[in-house]
């Protein structure tokens, strides 16, 4: 009927653009997490507070693996000292403060992360996933025989600090308060690695993933985006570390073991690398399964078995994990 | 352009409107030609119309998207590059790649290790190998890296001869190479037309090849443009200077 | 000066001899550990994570086979043969599908492999740890200490394996093979080389050469489902002090670490002496990147 030229104006009946539909997922999704420790019993209520913190480490190692393209099993290192560092602001200030906390683990998690960064960035992809290796092994050992200062093999135990904010403000956490308190900080991380990724910075990040040769040659310092693409994951996953002491209230070196490393490779893989989201979706994933299959089968069964050839078998088969389909779509 | 030779009888190597793309590039367009038992064929054309790719598509190197490869009547589209081999095809590269770390003699063990080739078979291929390359004898344990281009040229053919072939596929062997050197591929050609050899020939050398192949295709673009018997043409031909003119 | 000498007036001259056959003997396991990890990364650009297991799970058989038969040779060559075959298999079914895609795919893919055989191991074993009876129980005199003779022949053993494997690869057809494959894996195919099957024999090779190092190593230490870890993280750290690829320096570097943590565990425990080896590793990082034991950096 009329023959106006396209103008400005939306037409009534516009589809839903990309950004709204993903911010309309995401409300929903927060809706869900903040509803459901009031209407789950406590265990699967602490369950899900825990897939929350390892989504965080994955998530933190999606960085390296999804958008730098680096594989790391070194997280174990910057979450365990994250966990440790936690561990000694709560043990060594009266009363335990929780910011402190997050502030120590940070700066472990930090120093760890740029004393491995300084090594294994000199070396490209395979090289580099070995000395990350080896790096969190020898923090292993000293975390492990260093008994004066981290309880050596028995490790530590504190109290959950309160949540306080300076002279307005003091209440315990309860189970459903501490799991808002880890989702506020796990969204807040989400929300940051997401404009993080976006940024002219990720832009290069996904370059030196996509061809390093060809990005060093345009001219960008490649060695030192890759620190700080180490550096990031490992302050992230050294807040993870932090969350984790302050939910359980013990730090173990059995954390800064390879089997952590091992375990967030396993949650990127499978949930699907370079989505952020993906990760934390593994992790759930693998926990579920993991309670799943001993609940059925019993504690001694070796689910790692079972859980191993799933994970081959992705690999081999569905290389993009299971929320790889949507990669485009979650980082447009 | 009249059509070759009688082909009653089913040629060794049949081509049938093959298209290969390299990624998106779309590389050959429908190219269909044949080799008979024993014959030489020459594949000319300029740079970059498609001719090693076709060799390479003929070795399984590369699959082709469409159309089908024939030895001997049976289709080989799919078959890995090693299967080919045993099946005798050899294959003669662009760049010879010979093996550069190994010895002279152990680029020729690589062809005559095969199953099913007896201790005296074995030295008959090597003494053949020898024989018709006397400067590899000489250089027999020195790595292949060291010989000089011509040198390259004899081992990668003599390697190839190692498979006891039906059918080789040559490509460019003058390319690079000093006359000398040229009249000595040219002999090497026709001694294995003579042992009942098939080869297919892919060269920019058109004297070269008029004179040693029975029949020639012309490609352009991708596909084959023209083909007739050699004895049909001439160096300066229209037809030469059209496809193969600067 | 006064306190240097002192220190070393109070070294025990006889540990320290103890400690130096010792470091030899582990260092020669270690290389052959290091060598299977090491061809398998030279030739198949795969990182095999799963290595250590192999070795771990050459152990557990060498107890088995010995417990039936009472002989140690028969436990090498059985519990060898058998993790060759294993090898392949699973080189078949997890690593072909992968030629082609990126590298990075395949330390994926055997870290699972190592997950799954880790915990197969410690569900079908236990997590008590085994031990592998000593073959040859006669000692012989080191100045005035009981050293015993199986320990040498072990490192001797190491050692020729090594040095078959090596006279393989250079002599034998199948090394041939290898190497024209890893030269031009394209060309080698042309030449009639059945290029999926090297990559599988040469992974066989790999896990036969972990799976003997393991047995070789049952009597002198315990086994556990957890050693593999162990040794792997060493293997890697042997395989870049030594300097990628190289077979010689992976060697060198193997007895080197070892006798250097053979030396610390006369001062601190042996869970401190790794540290050794880490040191080495970043020393090397920072000075001589391309490998300690290569002749030239690149």
């Amino acid at each position: 009927m009329t023959t106006a030229p396209l103008d400005k104006t939306m037409p009534p009946k516009a589809k839903l653009s990309h950004t709204t539909v993903y911010w309309i997922g995401f409300c929903v999704v927060m809706a869900v997490l903040i509803v459901a420790p009031l209407v789950l019993p406590v265990f699967w209520a602490k369950f899900l507070t825990e897939i929350l913190i390892w989504g965080l480490l994955a998530m933190s190692s999606d960085l390296l693996i999804g958008y730098t393209g680096m594989i790391s099993f070194g997280h174990s290192a910057f979450f365990g000292l994250g966990m440790y560092g936690a561990a000694g602001a709560l043990l060594h200030t009266s009363p335990p403060n929780l910011w402190l906390a997050i502030v120590y683990g940070l700066a472990g998690a930090a120093g760890a992360a740029l004393f491995v960064a300084y090594f294994s960035t000199r070396l490209r992809d395979i090289y580099f996933a070995i000395t990350t290796l080896i790096f969190s092994q020898i923090f292993y050992v000293i975390i492990f025989t260093w008994t004066a200062v981290t309880g050596g093999e028995n490790g530590l135990i504190f109290t959950r600090p309160h949540f306080s904010i300076p002279f307005l403000y003091d209440v315990r956490f309860t189970t459903t308060t501490m799991h808002w308190f880890v989702l506020a900080l796990v969204a807040g991380s989400y929300l940051l690695l997401r404009r993080i990724t976006r940024s002219p910075f990720g832009m290069v990040l996904q370059s030196i993933r996509e061809n390093e040769a060809r990005t060093r040659a345009i001219g960008y310092p490649v060695q030192r985006y890759k620190i700080v693409s180490v550096m990031l994951s490992g302050l992230f996953a050294g807040l993870a570390g932090v969350l984790y002491a302050v939910q359980n209230e013990f730090a173990a070196p059995d954390f800064v073991f390879f089997v952590t490393s091992g375990d967030t490779v396993i949650f990127n893989v499978m949930g699907g690398i370079g989505t952020l989201v993906g990760p934390i979706v593994g992790a759930g994933f693998f926990q579920l399964l993991r309670e799943l299959l001993s609940r059925v089968f019993g504690d001694q069964f070796p689910y790692l078995i079972p859980l191993g050839v799933v994970f081959i078998v992705m690999i081999i088969f569905l290389p993009q994990g299971l929320l790889g389909f949507a990669r485009r779509w979650l980082n447009r | 352009m009249s059509a070759a030779a009688d082909i009653s009888t089913e040629p060794l190597v049949r081509v049938e409107d093959v298209h290969t793309y390299y990624g998106k590039s779309h590389i050959l367009h429908g190219v269909s030609l044949h080799v008979g038992p024993g014959e030489v064929v020459g594949l000319l054309g300029r740079n970059g119309v498609g001719k090693s790719t076709t060799l390479k598509t003929i070795m399984g190197l590369v699959q082709p998207s469409h159309g089908t490869v024939m030895l001997d009547g049976n289709a080989i589209s799919g078959l890995p590059p090693h299967k080919l081999a045993g099946l005798g095809i050899g294959y003669v590269p662009e760049d010879r790649r010979i093996f550069r770390l190994l010895t002279v003699m152990e680029n020729l063990r690589v062809g005559f290790d095969r199953g099913g080739v007896t201790e005296e078979k074995r030295r008959a291929l090597l003494d053949k190998a020898f024989m018709y390359f006397p400067r590899l004898a000489e250089r027999r344990n020195q790595a292949g890296g060291t010989l000089s281009g011509g040198e390259q040229q004899m081992l990668a053919i003599a390697r190839a001869m190692m498979l006891e072939p039906k059918i080789i596929l040559l490509d460019e062997p003058t390319e690079g190479l000093m006359p000398r050197m040229v009249s000595q591929i040219r002999q090497i050609i026709e001694v294995l037309h003579k042992e009942g050899v098939a080869i297919l020939l892919v060269e920019q050398n058109v004297p070269l090849t008029l004179e040693v192949s029975q029949r020639i295709y012309i490609m352009e673009k991708g596909s084959v443009r023209h083909h007739c018997a050699a004895s049909e043409i001439k160096v300066d031909d229209p037809v030469i200077k059209q496809y193969l003119g600067v | 000066m006064e306190a240097v000498s002192q220190f070393i007036q109070n070294i025990p001259l006889d540990l320290l001899l103890i400690q130096t056959v010792n470091g030899i003997v582990t260092g020669m396991i270690l290389a052959l550990v290091a060598s299977g990890l090491t061809l398998i990364f030279g030739i198949m650009d795969v990182v095999n994570f799963a290595h250590g297991e192999l070795f771990m799970m050459g152990a557990y058989l060498g107890v088995l086979v010995m417990a039936t038969t009472g002989s140690f040779w028969l436990a090498l060559i059985i519990a060898t043969l058998m993790i060759a075959i294993l090898g392949a298999a699973l080189q078949i079914l997890t690593l072909r599908p992968l030629i082609g895609r990126d590298p990075l795919n395949t330390i994926l893919v055997t870290f699972g492999l190592s997950l799954i055989l880790q915990n197969f191991a410690l569900w079908e074993y236990g997590p008590v740890p085994r031990k592998l009876p000593e073959p040859i129980t006669a000692h012989f005199n080191l100045f005035y200490l009981q050293y015993p003779w199986y320990r040498i022949v072990i490192a001797a053993l190491s050692a020729a394996i090594i040095g078959g494997f090596w006279l393989y690869l250079k002599y034998g057809k199948f090394g041939i093979w290898i190497r024209a494959t890893t030269q031009d894996r394209v060309m080698a195919q042309a030449m009639g080389i059945p290029v999926p099957w090297v990559y599988t024999g040469v992974f066989a090779l790999g896990a036969a050469m972990a799976a003997a190092s393991g047995v070789l190593f049952g009597p002198l230490g315990s086994i556990n489902h957890t050693m593999g870890l162990d040794w792997v993280l060493k293997a890697f750290i042997v395989v870049v002090v030594g300097g990628m690829g190289n077979l010689g320096g992976s060697i060198a570097a193997a007895i080197f670490i070892s006798l250097l943590e053979a030396y610390a565990s006369i001062w601190v425990s042996p869970a401190q002496a790794v540290i050794v080896s880490f040191i080495v590793l970043i020393l090397t990082l920072l000075f001589r990147p391309t490998g300690l034991f290569v002749a030239t950096p690149k």
